[in-house]
Order: C-alpha cells, then structure tokens, then sequence
C-alpha cells in the first residue's frame, strides 16, 4: 500500500469509514474464496430470490386461476410442473411460494439475529448474574424443539404471515443468544476491551462500537445456516395446516395438498418438495463455507 | 551412552541449511545456507531476534516442519548420520530418542489430563521399551536428577498443579529420558520468572556435564547466552551472520548486528549512583552510538497518592460454590509518584504488581486503600466522574498485538478517545492524529492501516500515541515492552523516555526485567505475595538492597558477560509461595524500617 503525500485531511472519518468498508468486503470476498462452494451456494440463492421478486412477472399463470378442465395434469409443455386438483398451475405457484417462504424465513431470522445477539451481547458483556438468568431462560426456550414452540404460537395466535414470523423469530432467538454469548466473553477479555475501559470509554460502545464488530461474523454465519432452518419450519407448519392460510401458495402447503393425490399425480409434491431442497441445500452450502472461512482451527491451514 | 557407534567428530553437524515455506504458491527461504556444528559435551546457543529463522533451524534438525508446506535442503549429520534421509518411522526413532527437545511454553507442552509421571514414563515405554513398573522407578530417578522436590508424591499429579519451573523440570526429565546424543532447548526460560530461569539455566548445565551431551540452546536473551553458551551463532533473517567462541563474542562482536544486540542488552548495575534515568544508545544494524548521558531530573509535584491498596479476589470451592478464600492479590500498598517521574514496579509472577497498576486505574475494584490522583479521591468517584478521570490517567499493555481493535483503523483508534472525551473533533482531530503518529515516530499516512500491517514495536508506538491522545499526566506501562526484541525494546523505552521530558509524564513502570527498569526508572519498588517490600531511589535499591528477595532477584538476573562467572549457592528448587489465603486470615502486622532517604524496607 502506497500512499501518495497524505494531508491531514486525508485522515477523516469517512476515510477511515472507506477503508474499513473497503477492509469487510475485501474480508467477505477471501471468506467466498477459502471454500468455494459458498460461491455456488450464494450463486443459487441469489437466483431463488430474484425468481421471487418477479414471480409476478415470469409466473406463467395466475396461481390462484383454477380451471377445472386442467385438473391433476401431468407435466407438460403448457404446463411445466403439471396442475393440481383444482387446475391452477404448479409453477406459478411455486414461485409465488417462494415469496411467502422467503418472506418469512428472512424477516424472522432477522428479527431473531438482531434480537439474539443483543441478548447474547448483554448477557456475555456483563456476565456473573444477568448472564446466568439470561441464559437460563434462553435455555428453557431451546428445550422446546423449534416445531413445537412454533406450533404452540401460531396455534394461539393463529395463522398469518406476522404471527409465523413471530413464531419462527421466538424459536430462533436463543441460538443466535447462545452463538452471540460465546465470541462476545472472548472478544471481552482480549486486552483492546481493557485499554477501551481504560480510554473511558462507556458500555454501549464498548459492546457495540468494538465488541459487535468482531463477532459479526459469527452470528451472520450462523443466520445463513439458521435461515435455511427458519423456511423448513415454515414448510412444516405449513404441513401441517398451521401456515399461511389457503389459498395462498405456499411450498408446505403444496406439498401438503399433493400429498392427497400423492399415488396419481406424485409431481404436486415433488416440484414444492425439490424448491426446499434447493433453497436449503443452497443455504447450508453458504453458511458452512463461510463457516470454514471463520474457523479459528482452519486458518493455519490455508 | 551406547558410547560404541560413537564416532569421534561432531555430535550435531549441519551443512549449507536452507528451509523454504511455501507463501503463495512460492518458496521462500527462511533460513539460509546455515551451517554450524555442535561436539559431544558442548553447548552452543543459536541467538537472534524474532524473525532469524532460529526456531525453524531446530524443527528442520528435528523434521517437525509441515511437508508440503516447507522444504529442507542442505545435510544435517547426528552423529554421523543423515537424518535428512531417514524415513519417517526411523526418523520417529530419533526424537525423543537421539535428540530431546524442550519448548519455550512448559503451560501448553504437557497433556493436561494425563498424570506427569505417566507422561515421562510413555516416552521410556516407546523409545526405551521398558516394562510399566522399570518405566516408573526410570521416571523417579529422572525427577530426582532435575531435581523436582517431593518427587514420589509428584509423580501422580496433574500438570495443572505444577508451577511453571517445576513443568519444565519435567519436560527436560522428558527430554532426558532416553539419554539424547543432543538437547535441543528453544527458548527454554523465556517464560519464567527470573529467580526459576537461573535455577533451570542451572540445571541445564549441570546435567549437560553429568551426562555429555551436546546441547543446542535457542534465545533470543544475550544474558542468558553469556550465562549457558560455549559458542554462540548469531542469525539475522535466516542467514548465520557471526559464530565465534562466547568469550570472544562478547569481548569483541565482530559484525554489527551483533553489535547491536549487545549494546541492546542493559548490564544491571551499569547506571551506578546516578539517579535519573538514561537512554539507550542509539541502535541499528549499524551497531551501537555513544552511551548517552543521564536524563535531567525534571520531577514536580506529587500528583498520584495510594495508601493502604487492597485487592483480593474471592475463591470459590464446596458444593455451593461459596467464598473459601482469597487471592491477596493487592494487599496493603502505599506508593506515590510525582509528575516527571518513573516508579517501577518490579517482582515475579504472581506477586501482584499488574493487579496493583490496574487497581489504581480502578479497572478492577480495590477492596480498601485510599487513590488521590490530581488532589481527586479516586476511591470516591463515580462512574462518570472516574471516565473523566481516565483521560488523565492513561494505561499501555503488555501484548501490542491485542490492545488494539483489529477491526478498526490506526487512525479511527486513535482519533476515538479524543472524540469521547469531545477533546477535539472534526478536521481538528484528524490533524492531531497526524502529529500523534509523528510524535511516536510513526508517519501520518500510518493512520490509514490497519493494526495488522504493523510489528510488535510499531503497535507498541500506536499504542503510546493512543493514550497521548487525551494528554494524560500519568502512564501505567504494564509490561510494555516485556514482548518486544532487544533492539526494539531500547527504541520505545527511548520514546518513554523523550515523550517524559517534552510533556512531563509520570510512569508507573510494572515490570519483570530489572536490567531495563535500571535504565527508565527514578524509584523502585519491588513487590512479593502482593506486598512491597522494599521501595526506594533506583541507585540505592539496586547498589544497597536490605530485603533478602530483592537480593535475590537481583542476583538472578542474567549478566551478559562470560567472563564473570558467578557463583550461585547451589541449586536451588524453591517455588514462590501462594496467595491464597482463608478467609479467616489477617495480615500481620508490618513494619517498614528506613535504609535511608525515601528508602523503605519491610522488616523481615
């Protein structure tokens, strides 16, 4: 790095805020290289969410047209997916599933990772008794497995996109306060905590100016692979009658209704269950290489 | 020894050496056509700073480098041997068998959840192939001969429960165990305390003459070279750049880095009576300048009163996890520092002085003890008040590599605390973070980077320029400069030394190195179990000492020249005693007896 005769004007804070962004993605980009499924994994769920942005552009047909002359058609050049019971097409409806579903999964987990790691964050920063009661009622919520607890909230609640967001938020909070906790006593311990105490400098920035930073990317990492989790959730409530009511498309709901005609007409479950599949597995390829790239353990080796 | 297949010759001969890492897909050479050679019976200490390549020329001896990564080339003879060609089974036969090797860390060198003695027996069981009980009887022989107290009973413990002398009298009884041709020891003291590094330095010799065996002694401490070292191969960035006798080496260095690393080396006791402090020379790899005279004394006003400090830290045992005891980290301190002036707080491990230096910071909580610091009460402050405080009482860290947040900009770093306080803000800021850096010794455009792009030193003058930053009256330097290589050690206790006499800093110097805090300090106060013993002017308390520790730790203190071989009073094997005491426990009374002007002894 060379730098050219610097002025002191150089040296500003919307400088030193450019090399640092500069610094993140430059971070982010070697984090992609050190596994580079995550590329694929990135690559895949990029292509996903755009299909869903402009479901309303490509989708083919309304997916709530039914059409009772098109009922239960196999896969065709009209109609790619195939139709189900009520004639409406299959496509169509799996890309505007995919809105619900990524609706869902990404504003829950992000409530859930904004919310979890300011929990972790307080409970790991102040330690001895807020942790000890912070973690113990983060520890009760995990007992419940994630289904559950979100059968039990939209159950009293009942169904609609915000209730299933808060559903799904509710159970994703403690991990992301368990993911939270464990970087920030690290981080909290590493002498630059002691010199910042020492600097007089308050909690808050501690906590938030030079604590935050460095777990960040933990807890996104964590996100990507709790993402993945947070669409399966609603998939599954949706299976079992507890998601987005009907008629709207939604890919758990889907497979659910073509689960009835599953002997004759096994592509109503199939295409839904195959959309999962993809976002899932795109997902976890994502998290996990950039998972590698974080490993404390792994990078000695590279 | 086997004494038949040994030839006469050369125990250790390494020729045109050359050990390349792969960076980038590109080998780079990091030691470069090294040769050397070491005769049964002699010792020979391979010295350079970090970065010589000193450490890889021992795991190339050894084949402990990663293969793909790394590429040996050169011939290495043991004995007559190539074992650059040996296969990895037979190779496997010669460490720990042929050669021993002891590491600078004896906390991480031991498996935590195997008992010790069980530890040295597997290496007599694999290389020696004895039975489990003659492993045993082998292994407290082995305890007996490095002279580890109690051995029998030590035998069945944990490492955890070993001090960091008596793990590494273990990892030698490890190395020792199969009768090596040649031990190989890198860094080996680095990481005691002084009193424990002349007890092992000790025993290093004393075995190596018992047993013959050639010994290969990597640091980077010219005083423990003059203490332990036959010859001595100076290494400067992978190439050997001076061998010579050790006598001849320190009598007359030959190349100028060498120079330099002797002119780096404070002798203890080199100030003599005078009573301020002195810079080093000036040091490159030109060799050494003029020894320069003594600072002016500048000392004022006191500015910094503690009375009575007491820090303890609550253990905790039982089923229910109650207080059993304490730490007496901090028990019962009386110091007072003037502005301009240096107060070191030295002693070993353990004894506290850290805990004191942050006591009076008050980033941990004193359990009684009064702090005035600027006619203010810190004892009394509240938060706010005590963050205000702060900006007048700044505090520098051992470890330069984690007191700054990796993840923000030397500039952002520095420009930071000024913006908290609302000292300085906006373009004002920026141009003092400019002048901070050149303060230091550092360039403006350095703002720019991240701490990574710097080394120890230079991280070392950030932080310096970080504290500078709220103009404070008084510096607590923890260690500063205990992680740093000679030659930069002399730099930035030079800085201190210059930044004292521009802005009339005081310094609370905590340290374990007598022989540096000779050169910064106007006052000393040695410190042991939390308690000082002995406090007074820098001549005095190094020329006149009245405590039997502060003798103590001042005979310990390695003297960097061959010729004056000391006598030590044998060997001795006592550990420091422990903190800890019961609840119930109360002080004993103390007294402080004068030894002259300002020169306080606790009577013993």
């Amino acid at each position: 790095m060379t730098m050219p005769d610097v002025t002191s004007a150089a040296l500003s804070r919307t400088n030193y805020l450019k090399i640092t962004l500069a610094s993140v993605f430059n971070g982010l980009f070697k984090a992609f290289n050190t596994n580079k499924t995550s590329w694929i994994g990135l690559g895949v769920f990029v292509v996903v969410c755009l299909l869903a942005i402009f479901a309303p552009l490509i989708a083919p047909y309304d997916p709530l047209d039914q059409s009772i002359l098109y009922r239960l058609k196999a896969p065709s050049a009209a109609h790619w997916f195939g139709t189900d019971y009520y004639g409406r097409d299959t496509l169509s409806r799996i890309l505007w599933g995919a809105r619900i579903s990524l609706t869902i999964g990404l504003l829950s987990i992000s409530a859930a990772l904004v919310i979890g790691t300011l929990i972790g964050l307080i409970a790991g920063y102040f330690g001895g008794r807020t942790d000890i009661i912070i973690m113990q009622i983060m520890d009760v919520l995990l007992a419940f497995p994630s289904l559950i607890l979100g059968l039990i909230v939209v159950a009293m609640l009942g169904p609609s996109v915000g209730n299933l967001v808060v559903a799904i938020a509710l159970t994703a909070i403690p991990p992301f306060a368990r993911i939270a906790r464990a970087p920030t006593i690290a981080v909290k311990n590493r002498e630059f905590i002691e010199a910042g105490h020492a600097l007089g400098y308050s909690h808050w920035r501690l906590m938030f100016g030079h604590i935050l930073p460095n777990i960040a990317p933990e807890v996104l990492v964590m996100g990507s692979l709790w993402l993945a989790t947070a669409i399966r959730v609603e998939a599954s409530l949706a299976f079992i009658g507890l998601g987005v009511n009907p008629p709207t498309p939604t890919w758990g709901g889907m497979i659910r209704e073509g689960f009835e005609n599953i002997l004759d007409s096994f592509w109503l479950a199939l295409f839904p269950s195959l959309a999962i599949l993809i976002v899932v597995f795109s997902l976890n390829l994502l998290g996990d290489g950039l998972r590698d790239a974080i490993d404390p353990r792994l990078k000695g080796e590279q | 020894m086997t004494g038949s297949n040994t030839k006469s010759g050369p125990i250790l001969d390494v020729q045109n050496l050359t050990t390349s890492f792969r960076v980038d897909g590109a080998w780079v050479p990091v030691v470069k056509d090294v040769s050397f050679s070491i005769g049964k019976g002699e010792t020979v200490a391979i010295v350079g700073e970090s970065g010589s390549g000193k450490s890889v020329t021992a795991l190339s001896i050894m084949r402990l480098l990663q293969e793909n990564q790394s590429q040996i080339e050169g011939r290495i003879r043991l004995d007559g041997e190539d074992i650059l060609a040996l296969d990895e089974p037979a190779m496997r036969d010669v460490r720990g068998g042929d050669i021993g090797m002891i590491f600078q860390e004896p906390m991480t060198s031991l498996n935590p959840v195997l008992k010790i003695g069980y530890q040295v027996a597997e290496v007599l069981r694999r290389h020696r192939g004895m039975s489990a009980s003659h492993a045993e009887a082998e292994t407290l022989r082995l305890f007996d001969l490095v002279r580890i107290p109690d051995a029998k009973r030590r035998l069945n413990e944990y490492p955890h429960s070993f001090s960091g002398g008596m793990r590494q009298r273990a990892m030698i009884a490890m190395a020792l165990a199969c009768r090596p041709k040649l031990l190989i020891a890198d860094e080996p003291t680095t990481a005691l305390d002084v009193t424990i590094q002349a007890q092992i330095l000790e025993l290093i010799s004393e075995l190596q003459q018992d047993i013959g065996m050639a010994v290969m002694f990597i640091t980077h401490d010219m005083g423990v070279v003059a203490e332990i070292a036959d010859r001595v191969v100076v290494m400067l960035r992978g190439d050997k750049v001076e061998e010579a006798p050790a006598a001849g080496l320190f009598a007359a260095p030959r190349h100028n880095y060498t120079k330099m690393l002797l002119g780096a080396v404070p002798k203890l006791g080199g100030l003599g009576e005078s009573t301020t402090p002195r810079r080093f020379p000036k040091l490159d790899e030109n060799g050494v300048g003029e020894e320069p005279a003594n600072e002016p004394d500048r000392r004022a006003e006191t500015i910094l009163e503690v009375k009575n400090l007491t820090t303890r830290f609550a253990v905790r045992g039982g089923v229910l996890n109650r207080p059993v005891g304490s730490v007496h980290a901090v028990e019962n301190v009386s110091l007072s520092l003037a502005a301009g002036e240096t107060l070191a707080l030295v002693g070993e491990s353990g004894c506290g002085k850290s805990t004191t230096g942050r006591s009076i910071l008050r980033l941990l909580q004193p359990a009684a003890g009064s702090i005035v610091f600027e006619g203010q009460d810190l004892m009394a402050a509240s938060p706010a008040e005590l963050r205000a405080a702060r900006r007048r009482m700044q505090m520098i860290f051992q470890d330069p590599y984690g007191s700054l947040n990796p993840r923000k900009t030397v500039g952002a770093a520095i420009a930071e605390p000024m913006r908290v306080h609302g000292l300085k803000s906006g373009p004002e800021a920026n141009v003092r973070v400019g002048e901070l850096l050149e303060l230091v010794g550092l360039k403006p455009e350095h703002a720019l980077r991240f701490p990574h792009e710097f080394s120890g030193g230079q991280r070392q003058r950030i932080c310096i320029a970080r504290s500078l930053a709220l103009e404070p009256s008084l510096i607590v330097a923890d260690e500063s400069v205990s992680a740093l290589d000679a030659s930069v050690k002399a730099q930035v206790v030079n800085l201190m030394l210059d930044l004292q006499k521009e802005l009339g800093l005081a310094y609370l110097f905590i340290s374990h190195d007598i022989a540096v805090v000779e050169r910064i300090s106007h006052r000393i106060a040695v410190m042991l179990l939390g308690e000082i013993v002995e406090i007074g002017p820098r001549d005095k308390i190094l020329s006149n000492p009245q405590h039997p520790y502060t003798k103590k730790l001042i005979e310990a203190v390695p003297i960097p020249d061959p010729a004056v071989k000391r006598e030590r009073g044998g060997l001795i094997t006592e550990e420091l005693k422990s903190p800890i005491r019961t609840l119930d426990w109360t002080a004993p009374p103390r007294r402080y007896l004068s030894a002259g002007e300002g020169h306080l002894v606790m009577a013993h």
